[in-house]
């Protein structure tokens, strides 16, 4: 039963909850090739999400989370000892005034932070909380704290060893610090590691990037006007897509880049507002969390159920290891490789530590989880497969339901965020793909356009079909990134630590300093 | 000690006329002038990925249009004044800018145009000049 859900929650995400109206329109070819996918594509899904033998814990959570554990043990705390500093090269205060007009470290982050929160800090975490109870939430921020110190090193290798074309432009990301800097450690194999990583990244940005979030737009916006056919959605939101990707069309981009913080904030915001109206309940909610955190609180699968759903949450949503971050935050102007990486440990903080958190606390302080009065043990539903929720809502609508229990109106302004946050990954992955897609087969107008023409497709399939096989397919592919990714970390780490002694023994006498 | 003049210029009719106000005055008392064009930009504007991997070839290109569009004509149009002329081009916040460019080129006295914009939009959130007549380092004449 558990390794159902456990593969349900994991290889979709909340997708099986959220938008089961869409996987119920089947086709004759939406099942040809729902067929031949599984069968061919069924064995690696399967191996990237397959549990230790005996548990139900995935082994590609626990490849993150002993990744995360161990840079945070080898740069000795990173994410909480530079913290500090991260914030005030954020703010600037270390920027030469002379760069004025280049990518700032804030630009670089922001634009990293857009094409991570999304889906997974609203519906995901509505998923690892109905299942694993609010003792995931526990989990899912520790998981949350160790993610830093993985974004710390592959974002600094995303700097050092990205490339700087003559005419300005700059590509960077583990492809390339999987081929030049393991040639410069004088390793063998990097070639081989940026090869899969980007025929993993293309997969995961068609899939993961692309399909998945065009098909929880589809269903948000079903839940919200009625059900109508999913191409319509696809075909717009590929006209959009294309505008902006191929077109070059700026102004949508610059709407959406702008529009989707200010929808995380008035996300935060609405969050603390409803914390603080029931604020006589927040003592009680951290003690669910953590009494949780250790007993289950009666949920299924215990302790270990709420670890599995937090720790899993944390790593599908802040994509630490992943190495999709290295790419985003390469084009910053800095002198100092390290100064991104520094930079990049905030954005785990935000997405998970602070976003999911907030989603989190939300469902639990709205009451929106039944438990038993006597026993103070969480009731599981029918199926005994997660816990029972007020209305039976699950994923995305749990979220809905406990934001609407204190105002109304918000499932609106929610369905509006979930299209945005949807669109603006859309964008950064589309990036993605197209840079693991020219390291491949080479940079030039036709090959970019090929992809850009092959994406924009794979949204209206995405919005159309009920691809649910092709949809793990991606996810794990987005996984068998970090699988790449990861390796190639272990073996530069002590780049990075050198990098980092360095910086810091010049921070201390002075050397660096603050322009403002 | 000679005037050092900074003129903001953006090449609008409000600029040409402080650019003129300037070279007369820095003619009769025999100062130099700096003519200086500020790009807005800030550094916490949201910009997406291909932006990001751009940014520094667009700056190269910005900066080469300003030189050639703006600042090229107006030294070749000031080169027989007799006064001296340099250029600066600089990106971010207009006013901030202008002001950092005086105290760092160590002007005596700032000049902008104005274009005599009474609307709304500048009334609630300021113009250049109004945000100048409070924070110039130097004495700064506004010429209509």
């Amino acid at each position: 039963m558990f390794r159902n859900l456990t593969y349900a929650a994991s290889a979709a995400a909340g997708l099986a909850m959220t938008s089961a109206p869409a996987w119920a329109q089947d086709g004759s070819i939406d099942q040809k090739v729902n067929e031949i996918f599984a069968s061919s594509t069924g064995w690696f899904v399967s191996f990237i999400f397959s549990p230790f033998p005996g548990t139900s814990f995935p082994w590609i959570v626990a490849w993150l989370v002993v990744a995360a554990t161990i840079f945070t043990l080898y740069f000795a705390f990173i994410q909480f000892r530079a913290f500090p500093h991260s914030i005030s090269l954020v703010k600037g205060d270390y920027s030469d005034p002379n760069d004025a007009g280049e990518v700032s470290h804030f630009q670089a982050l922001a634009t990293a932070l857009s094409g991570t929160v999304g889906l997974g800090n609203i519906a995901g975490v509505a998923v690892a909380v109905g299942i694993g109870g609010p003792g995931a939430t526990f989990w899912m921020i520790l998981a949350g704290l160790m993610g830093m110190a993985s974004k710390f090193t592959e974002c600094t290798l995303g700097v050092k060893y990205r490339n700087e074309y003559e005419d300005g432009t700059v590509s960077g990301g583990p492809m390339y610090y999987l081929t030049k800097g393991f040639a410069e450690r004088g390793k063998p194999g990097g070639k081989i590691l940026a090869v899969m990583f980007s025929i993993f990244c293309i997969l995961g940005a068609l899939g993961g990037g692309n399909m998945f979030q065009a098909n929880q737009a589809h269903a948000q916006i079903t839940n919200v006007v009625g059900d109508y056919p999913g191409w319509i959605t696809g075909i717009i939101f590929a006209g959009v897509v294309f505008a902006v990707i191929v077109g070059g069309l700026k102004s949508i981009a610059k709407v959406t880049e702008k529009v989707v913080p200010f929808m995380g904030v008035m996300y935060v915001i609405t969050a603390l507002i409803i914390i603080l109206m029931n604020f006589d309940k927040i003592g009680w909610a951290f003690g669910q969390i953590f009494e949780g955190a250790f007993t289950g609180l009666g949920v299924a699968g215990g302790m270990v159920g709420a670890l599995i759903q937090g720790f899993k949450r944390a790593a599908f949503s802040n994509e630490a290891g992943v190495g999709s971050a290295a790419i985003a935050h390469s084009a910053v102007k800095t002198k100092e490789p390290i100064t991104e990486g520094f930079v990049s440990l905030l954005e785990p903080f935000i997405d998970t530590v602070v976003i999911c958190t907030m989603t989190a606390l939300v469902i639990i302080i709205t009451g929106q989880l039944i438990s038993d009065p006597e026993t103070g043990l969480y009731v599981l539903n029918e199926a005994g497969s997660a816990i029972a929720t007020v209305d039976g809502n699950s994923g995305v609508a749990l979220t809905s339901a406990a934001f609407s229990s204190a105002f109304g109106w918000f499932k609106y302004i929610l369905a509006i965020a979930v299209i945005l946050f949807a669109f603006s990954t859309m964008i950064s992955w589309s990036y993605y793909g197209l840079k693991a897609w020219t390291f491949l087969f080479g940079e030039g107008k036709t090959t970019e356009l090929v992809f850009k023409v092959i994406f924009c497709i794979f949204v209206v399939i995405g919005a159309a079909a009920s691809l649910g096989p092709v949809i793990d397919f991606s996810d794990a592919a987005i996984f068998a990134m970090a699988v790449v990714n990861i390796v190639g970390l272990y073996v530069l780490m002590p780049v990075v630590k050198a990098e980092l002694e360095s910086y810091m023994s010049r921070l201390k006498s002075g050397e660096i300093k603050k322009y403002t | 000690m000679s005037e050092k003049f900074v003129v903001g210029y953006d090449g609008s009719d409000a600029s040409n006329r402080a650019l003129e106000f300037a070279v007369a005055r820095a003619k009769s008392q025999g100062g130099s002038i700096v003519v200086a064009h500020v790009l807005e930009w800030s550094p916490y504007s949201f910009l997406t990925p291909t932006e990001l991997e751009e940014r520094h070839k667009r700056r190269n290109e910005e900066l080469a249009r300003a030189k050639s569009a703006l600042m090229d004509p107006v030294v070749e149009k000031l080169s027989d004044s007799g006064v001296e002329i340099s250029t600066e081009i600089k990106y971010g916040h207009i006013a901030k800018t202008l002001a950092t460019v005086c105290s760092d080129t160590g002007a005596t006295q700032m000049v902008i145009g104005r274009d005599g914009e009474t609307s709304i939009g500048s009334r609630v959130f300021g113009s250049v000049a109004s945000t100048l007549a409070q924070m110039a380092p130097v004495p700064c004449t506004i010429v209509p």
